[in-house]
């Protein structure tokens, strides 16, 4: 692992300056801000493009979310991808193909870790260190300021030729208001919180939310809890983990080929779940307000099985709380001893000006890409979208894109500029072909097809020798 | 032809697991240099390296590995197996090392390094005496050896006889034995092998080299430089060898300037 004592050790003593204070000339090095799956291959990419790099990672250790030791990952024990395996690794770093079809959240941490060292990135990591803030210098280039985190020590900046900030958006809880929520006396969590089901053991416990998340929890309180309610704002489509014996994405993927159009898939999905999944208004769930592929999939084979079995109990959107209850938007009153709101979470760039990604009062950025914000040709976005598949391919891919283009950048400043004038043209692009259903978790969902095969033709187009 | 990213072959069909063999040397006193990993040709297993090659790579401390591919050597039987499933077999064992890996393919295992490397960014790869396949490579080998060769037009098992593998110089009891030892490749391996489908490039850009004899009655010149070609490099010939040069007499010089040619670019 790095410390500041060798980097110092290295560089020259500041030459720049910033404000009264000293920057850190770290030349055409770019700067990678956080250590999990996109920024490990944002490091491997730009590193095989020839460029000197730099990552800060706030955390001890690599693989941000999956890694569970870190007090803020989102995983919980019970969790396994939801992305089958083959649609999850990286396209150039297989798993074990010993492996099962949906591994466990720990052999994702250790399938990340071993990428970290087979790669030989650790040395580019400063652990333990936080970005708190990233402004723009002269010349395209941005000035990086850190910290211990925790806010120990001083702050240092130093002065890089680009930034890809790879920071995770599955960090900051989205935290729903409810009126009376202050004088309820149960307790309340964010699914961030939940551990593991010695938390819901023996409770009467209400999950909110039939995100991935919420799904998974509720299936665990169905189990393990004296009671699950799973309450729901609309209606979903549950689709199972295998179809016709095979992984259920492997099963939709091999019809990629014959580009049918977007109805005659939804069609054929809709068929597919009608027979293997049946109907789940039977079980007192809501139809599903919207057609497949317009939210974010929820892929669990348990939870219909349990509302099958009784074991949890479908109940609609939560009106508001009282001291002792919680009542739904339908007047029925409950009395759970545990809410675990499972609503998600947002993404946040405290570090950096709205104004530097185009973000608009809502929080959203605009991107090219879900990568390049219009203004700034040395700044980018890695991993923020939310694919219906897993995201390491397609943030490989992206985080080679990236390389390209600042390579092209210095190399054929003609061809860039007709890229350039592009992000500028559709920054905010969505890259799906159904019409996603308007929530704050889905401006950045995207189709994996969709966005893979234009990350094809922006990847032929940047063409450089690397 | 273009890297594609949309894979959806590899997506919804990947390559079912099977045991691997795998044989290893290593050095006493590891200096970080890459580990190798070397990739036989049809109907030789990684016993083709363990050998001589591996043990000497190790001494000029190389972590020295040879995989067998499925079907081949002590790896699981594989009867229906692709060149997809060969190049997986590679990747695997590359990925499952501790550091980046230089892939070394012999024979038609260069051909299955190539197209490793579409989906493996190895440190480098090294290709000796490669048979890059179409109707060129049947040519030659019905030429120089019709009874054993024509079985595997259709399908039967390529039989390849000691003097098409070895130069004289290897003793006659050494050079029978080898090829008792060989097994065989799929009949699908082998007719894609014919077919010679258009390979992605190699992805990170590794350096390569190519290694052969102007003496092999396998790989003959014209192919070795048309192999060496679609990398831009030259070949670095050692006349006088036959096809197995990894076991035939001289098997020590093409290791040596292999081992040579890594210190010397990988040192930069
Ligand atoms: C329960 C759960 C299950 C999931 N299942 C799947 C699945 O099946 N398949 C799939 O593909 N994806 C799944 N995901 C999505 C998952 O988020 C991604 O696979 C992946 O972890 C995203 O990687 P990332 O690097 O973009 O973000 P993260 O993993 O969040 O990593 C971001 C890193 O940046 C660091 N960081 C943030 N801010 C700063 C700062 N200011 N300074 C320094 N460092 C900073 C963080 O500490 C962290 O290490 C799941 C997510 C959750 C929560
Ligand atoms: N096993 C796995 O691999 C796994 C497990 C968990 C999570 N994940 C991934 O992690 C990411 C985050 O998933 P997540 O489930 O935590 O979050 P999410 O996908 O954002 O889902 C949040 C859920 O809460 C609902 N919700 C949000 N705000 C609400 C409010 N104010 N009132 C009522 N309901 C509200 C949402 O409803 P709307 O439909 O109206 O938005 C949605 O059902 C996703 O990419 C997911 O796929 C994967």
């Amino acid at each position: 692992m790095a410390t500041f004592s060798d980097q110092e050790s290295n560089e020259p003593g500041a030459t720049l300056w910033r404000d009264g204070r000293p920057v850190y000339d770290r030349a055409g090095t770019v700067c990678v801000i956080g250590a999990g799956a996109s920024g490990l291959t944002a490091i491997k990419n730009l590193k095989e493009y020839g460029f000197g790099v730099d990552c800060y990672e706030r955390e001890t250790g690599v693989g941000g979310a999956w890694n569970w030791r870190h007090d803020r990952s989102p995983v919980y024990a019970s969790t396994h991808l939801i992305s089958s395996r083959p649609l999850t690794e990286y396209p150039d770093f297989p798993m074990p193909d010993s492996w099962p079809d949906y591994p466990h959240h720990s052999q994702l941490l250790s399938y990340l870790e071993h990428y970290a060292d087979h790669f030989d990135l650790r040395p580019h990591i400063w652990f333990g260190t936080e970005v708190v803030r990233v402004e723009p210098a002269d010349g395209d280039r941005w000035d990086v300021t850190t910290r211990s985190t925790g806010g120990y020590g001083a702050e240092r900046t130093s002065r890089y030729s680009a930034v890809v900030v790879a920071n995770g958006h599955n960090w900051a809880p989205k935290m729903p208001a409810y009126e009376g929520l202050d004088e309820f006396r149960g307790k309340v969590i964010h699914a961030s919180a939940y551990k593991d089901a010695t938390q819901v053991r023996g409770k009467r416990v209400l999950v909110v939310g039939a995100g991935n998340t919420g799904c998974d929890i509720a299936v665990e309180a169905g189990q393990q809890a004296a009671k699950c309610w799973h309450s729901t704002r609309r209606g979903y489509w549950y689709a199972p983990k295998y179809t016709f014996g095979r992984p259920a994405d492997q099963v939709t993927d091999s019809l990629a080929p014959y580009r049918l159009p977007l109805r005659l898939r939804q069609w054929l999905f809709h068929r597919v779940l009608k027979l293997t999944v049946g109907d789940l208004t039977r079980f007192g769930l809501p139809r599903p307000d919207h057609r497949v592929f317009e939210t974010h999939p929820i892929v669990n084979s348990h939870l219909v099985y349990q509302l099958g079995h009784g074991s949890i109990t479908p109940v609609p959107d939560v009106g508001r709380f009282r001291r002792n209850s919680v009542t739904l938007v339908d007047g029925q009153e409950i009395e759970p001893d545990l809410v675990v709101f499972a609503t998600g979470y947002l993404p946040r760039f405290e570090f950096l000006a709205p104004e530097l990604l185009g973000t608009d009062a809502s929080g959203r950025p605009a991107l090219y890409l879900n990568a390049f914000p219009r203004r700034h040709p040395t700044l980018a976005v890695a991993g923020l979208l939310q694919p219906d598949s897993g995201l390491l391919p397609l943030v490989h891919w992206q985080s080679v894109v990236i390389a390209r283009w600042l390579r092209l950048r210095e190399a054929a400043p003609e061809r860039a500029r007709s890229f350039a004038a592009r992000v500028d043209a559709e920054a905010g692009d969505r890259w799906h072909s159904a019409k996603v259903k308007e929530s704050t978790r889905h401006w950045f969902e995207i189709g994996h097809i969709d966005y893979l095969r234009v990350l094809q033709r922006t990847l032929d187009e940047l063409e450089v020798a690397a | 032809m273009k890297t594609r990213v949309v894979r959806v072959r590899d997506w919804t069909r990947p390559v079912p697991a099977v045991f691997r063999e795998v044989r290893a040397a290593t050095p006493e006193a590891p200096e970080g240099k890459p580990p190798l990993l070397f990739v036989p040709g049809f109907g030789h297993g990684a016993w083709a390296f363990a050998e001589h090659w591996l043990e000497h790579a190790a001494s000029r401390a190389f972590p020295a590995h040879a995989v067998s591919l499925r079907g081949h050597g002590g790896s699981g039987p594989a009867p229906k197996a692709t060149l997809r499933a060969y190049a997986h077999d590679v990747v695997q064992v590359a990925t499952g090392l501790d550091r980046r890996a230089v892939l070394v393919g012999h024979g038609a295992g260069a051909l299955v390094v190539a197209h490793a490397l579409a989906r493996y960014p190895a440190r480098a790869g090294v290709l000796v005496a490669p048979v890059f396949g179409g109707w060129g490579t049947l040519g030659t080998a019905l030429g120089r050896n019709p009874a054993g060769t024509l079985p595997a037009v259709f399908g039967g098992r390529l039989r390849l006889h000691h003097r098409q593998l070895f130069s004289r110089e290897l003793p006659d009891a050494a050079a029978r034995e080898y090829a008792a030892r060989l097994g065989r490749a799929s009949a699908r391996a082998q007719w894609q092998l014919l077919r010679q489908r258009p390979v992605e490039p190699a992805v990170g850009d590794p350096p390569m080299l190519v290694v052969g004899s102007p003496d092999d009655r396998v790989v003959p010149p014209s192919a070795l430089t048309r192999a060496a070609g679609r990398y831009g490099v030259a070949p670095l010939l050692f006349p006088g060898m036959g096809h197995d040069m990894m076991l035939d007499a001289r098997w020590r010089e093409p290791v040596d300037a292999i081992l040579d040619w890594l210190d010397k670019d990988l040192a930069g």
